[in-house]
């Protein structure tokens, strides 16, 4: 029953959602399930707040690895669920979360917005790094890879044209950022159609065991 | 002296560096031509030296390359030069549909993104707003992301500092309305196709969807002349695509990351977006396009000198690899 209930779920929504696209009179039916979706992903948001929680008092109670960053995680997350609950620095408690002067945006300005960019930033140093040590042209497909990024490097900033602009306009297709142009409305496209085709494909399969049962991977174990 | 000290000395270094840029100095610190190529000379001598010790079988350290990747982002913000940008047909593509439209037009602005891709995202953004309240197009701002919306402020108040007059001109609920986030993914915006109304009843500020004049009469997707969206990654243009364009037959132009750009280059030949901005390059080529040069014509020098230190490396350790090979280490 434990199995079976959650399947019988699966197996009804997905059928509906299906023959809403195909039949007009299950139109209504597919968009009052994807309003379910909704509610069912705001209740997502507590449950992630509530795991987030968890995960990280039993890190300190256990005074596992880095267990002290945890300590951090929970007060970061304390006081900013403190500041969007009661709207400190709001003009009254009907006003936006999120304008300016309440301790919500001050918060999202001065330390979510910077750390977010700073993380995301420290990108192009470990790129740089692991291409110096393990971009390789060790074989053809390698090195076609390697010209590519070259010329995508270089053709999606001014270098390029700085570069090559002297070529004459009758030869303007060996300009770098022509060649990058080239590259991405031809390659990259056929590739990306490709690939879009395949998921296509694989999400119709696997939506077919979902919906018939096939597969129950999603439901975890027994043992759970 | 132990590595601890020297990156505490290194980040103290930095630190004071930024301080003494912004509270010290008189006005924004710039080089001059001269010493800008004697740093381009200093980085090339860095490279060959770099060369030599690859060759010889010294690959540099890792903190050596972060500090010449470091430096490469950092100098050309007080540097002079001039590079020459080209449109790429996909920005222009952009601007033209933006350009046909009549003023009045109601321009559906969704902002997929939170702050770490804003460097990419938001100066594109910050250019339409302008361009948008300069050319009387009424924007309607959501978001699929939660900090979309905020992000979607910050673009408000860019276009304000940019054209201070336009603080009288526009006005929030007439000219511009943020509807702010709403959970669910691709299923907001099938929902918006039923109706706006029942997927945001109010405004960020909790002002009821009908006290505002300039969406009260929006029912749907109908009555939406042109949409823009910024995204990051998921949900973001593929699901406006599949839902808003191919369902709702909206039209439709985006901004990306760079690096979700080229999986959105199959919906703009096949015609279900208009245009694409990607990455860097294409915000700093629509600033070009609209006249509004703000951040990303700066940051894309920037980037352009990281991208020539990548290659640099790269070529480096192509060398270093091949010499190894035809040595049979």
């Amino acid at each position: 029953m434990k199995r079976l209930i959650p399947v019988l779920i699966t197996s009804i929504v997905g059928t509906v959602l299906v023959f809403s696209v195909f039949f007009p009179m299950a139109e209504t039916w597919g968009e009052d399930f994807s309003l379910f979706f909704d509610i069912i992903a705001v209740f997502a948001f507590f449950l992630g707040g509530g795991n987030l929680v968890r995960v990280h008092l039993i890190k300190v109670l256990n005074k596992k690895g880095d267990w002290k960053f945890s300590i951090v995680t929970l007060i970061a997350f304390a006081i900013t669920l403190t500041a969007g609950l009661f709207k400190f620095g709001s003009v009254d408690i009907a006003a936006s979360v999120t304008a300016e002067g309440t301790w919500m945006q001050t918060i999202f300005n001065n330390i979510i917005a910077p750390l977010s960019s700073t993380m995301y930033a420290l990108l192009a140093f470990f790129v740089a790094s692991a291409s110096y040590r393990a971009f390789r042209a060790k074989n053809r497909e390698a090195t076609i890879l390697l010209i590519a990024a070259f010329i995508i490097l270089l053709g999606r900033t001014p270098l390029g044209m700085f570069m090559t602009g002297w070529i004459p306009e009758w030869f303007s297709i060996a300009q770098i950022p022509n060649l990058a142009v080239w590259i991405m409305n031809g390659p990259n496209l056929a590739g990306q159609r490709a690939i879009l085709i395949g998921v296509g494909l694989g999400v119709v399969a696997m939506s077919l065991r979902l919906i018939l049962g096939m597969d129950r991977t999603y439901l975890g174990s027994d043992h759970d | 002296m132990n590595t601890r000290m020297k990156e505490i000395i290194a980040t103290v270094a930095i630190v004071a560096f930024f301080l003494i840029c912004k509270y010290v100095l008189p006005k924004p610190l710039e080089f001059s031509p001269l010493v800008s190529n004697l740093i381009i000379g200093a980085m090339a001598v860095v490279f060959i030296i770099i060369l030599i010790r690859t060759l010889q079988g010294k690959y540099i350290e890792r903190r050596i390359v972060f500090l010449l990747v470091g430096i490469a982002l950092l100098l050309p913000f007080f540097m002079q030069f001039d590079l020459p940008l080209q449109v790429s047909p996909e920005v222009k593509a952009t601007y033209d549909a933006l350009e046909s439209l009549p003023p009045g037009s109601k321009v559906l602005a969704s902002f997929d993104y939170d702050p770490p891709s804003a460097p990419e995202l938001q100066p594109m953004a910050d250019a339409f707003m302008q361009y948008a309240f300069e050319n009387d197009l009424k924007v309607i701002i959501m978001g699929l992301w939660p900090q979309g919306p905020q992000q979607a402020n910050q673009s408000i108040e860019a276009a304000f500092v940019a054209n201070p007059a336009l603080r009288e001109k526009v006005e929030y609920g007439v000219d511009y309305v943020n509807l702010g986030f709403q959970a669910g993914n691709e299923f907001v915006i099938v929902g918006m196709g039923k109706g706006f109304r029942s997927m945001f009843p109010t405004d960020m500020n909790g002002t009821p969807y009908d006290s505002i004049p300039l969406v009260k009469n929006i029912t749907n997707f109908g009555n939406i002349d042109f949409s823009l969206n910024f995204s990051a990654g998921k949900p973001g243009t593929v699901e406006w695509v599949q839902v808003g364009v191919d369902r709702y037959k909206l039209r439709m132009a985006a901004g990306n990351t760079a690096v979700q750009a080229p999986a959105v280059y199959p919906y703009l030949n096949a015609g279900q977006i208009v245009g694409l901005m990607g990455g860097m390059s294409g915000a700093a080529e629509f600033e070009k396009i609209t006249g509004k040069t703000g951040k990303a014509t700066t940051y894309l020098l920037s980037q352009s000198s990281a991208h020539l230190v990548v290659i640099g490396l790269i070529i480096i350790g192509n060398v270093a690899f091949f010499r190894e090979k035809k040595g049979g280490k």
